[in-house]
């Protein structure tokens, strides 16, 4: 069955703490220079009908009013 | 008055929820998330918790249960519907309220007293809140249009807005008024021996429509 993954991120502009944590501890661990952190979430399955993958996105995996997604089919 | 109060795997409020009804002078029963038969009952209680884990996102699959099903259908005949805290978040990852609620600005898990305002009256409720998902979003030009509408139903009071909620908004209703999503419990707030009895109003004002049409700059029926 075709495989593919689906990357799910906080959409441009919306507070994303999750993110700003990990950008504040990576100083404390000798990380400088790190920028714009976004934390998201990846979906790997396998679909028989790549076709409706979007459609799968819109309804459950992402919540399209707050987060941005990206299909990627393998 | 009968509610149906939902019962998810996960739910933890239900039962605070079925007394709040009674202690508000109704009656109420619950409904397992499998079951479609609402006969009877003239409104919903979504009530608080960890429907199916929250997993993927708070709310996200609970609200495809044949329960919810039902409900959305109730809901769009002009029945009375209240969601809270993880109610509120199942009825807006479901269309029936605009927006949605996202980790707390600053991460940790809120459990604590917070005063609300009544939009509609200026009332000012003492109920708790507990919750790590409660930051109320939606984008600008939706806001703008919840508040020419009168959709915003209660506010954090100055100083409570402690999850980052865009404009304080702890609670909103949808267009037509019958269905109302908040973040604090005021399923919670229902005897003095726990602080306050404020939560009563909520359910109170819900069953008899109170927040239908306020503020809506269209004539009722226009």
């Amino acid at each position: 069955m075709p495989r593919a993954r689906v990357l799910i991120r906080p959409k441009e502009g919306i507070l994303d703490p999750q993110g700003k944590a990990v950008e504040r501890a990576l100083p404390a661990l000798g990380f400088e220079g790190v920028d714009h952190v976004h934390v998201g979430r990846l979906v790997e399955l396998e679909v028989e009908d790549p076709e409706r993958l979007g459609e799968l996105c819109e309804k459950l995996l992402a919540n399209p009013l707050i987060e941005d997604y990206e299909i990627q089919t393998l | 008055m009968i509610w149906g109060v939902l019962q998810f795997p996960g739910s933890c409020d239900e039962r605070d929820a079925l007394l709040a009804c009674e202690r508000a002078g109704h009656r109420a029963r619950l409904v397992w998330h499998e079951s479609r038969d609402l006969d009877g009952l003239d409104g919903i209680v979504v009530p608080g918790g960890f429907s199916y884990g929250d997993y993927l996102r708070a709310g996200a699959i609970a609200r495809f249960s044949p329960a919810m099903e039902a409900v959305a259908e109730m809901a769009g005949g002009g029945a009375p519907v209240l969601g809270i805290c993880n109610g509120f978040q199942v009825l807006c990852e479901a269309g029936l309220l605009p927006g949605a609620l996202l980790r707390n600005a600053e991460l940790r898990f809120i459990c604590r007293q917070v005063d609300i305002v009544d939009e509609r009256s200026g009332e000012r409720l003492s109920i708790p809140m507990k919750h790590g998902e409660g930051r109320y979003y939606a984008p600008e030009e939706m806001l703008d249009e919840l508040e020419a509408r009168g959709q915003v139903a209660y506010r954090y009071a100055e100083g409570h807005n402690s999850n980052g909620s865009v404009r304080d908004i702890a609670g909103v209703r949808n267009e037509a008024g019958n269905v109302l999503g908040l973040m604090p419990h005021p399923e919670h707030a229902v005897d003095p021996l726990t602080g306050s009895t404020d939560g009563l109003r909520v359910f109170a004002a819900v069953a008899q429509g109170a927040f239908a049409n306020h503020g809506s700059t269209k004539a009722p029926g226009e």
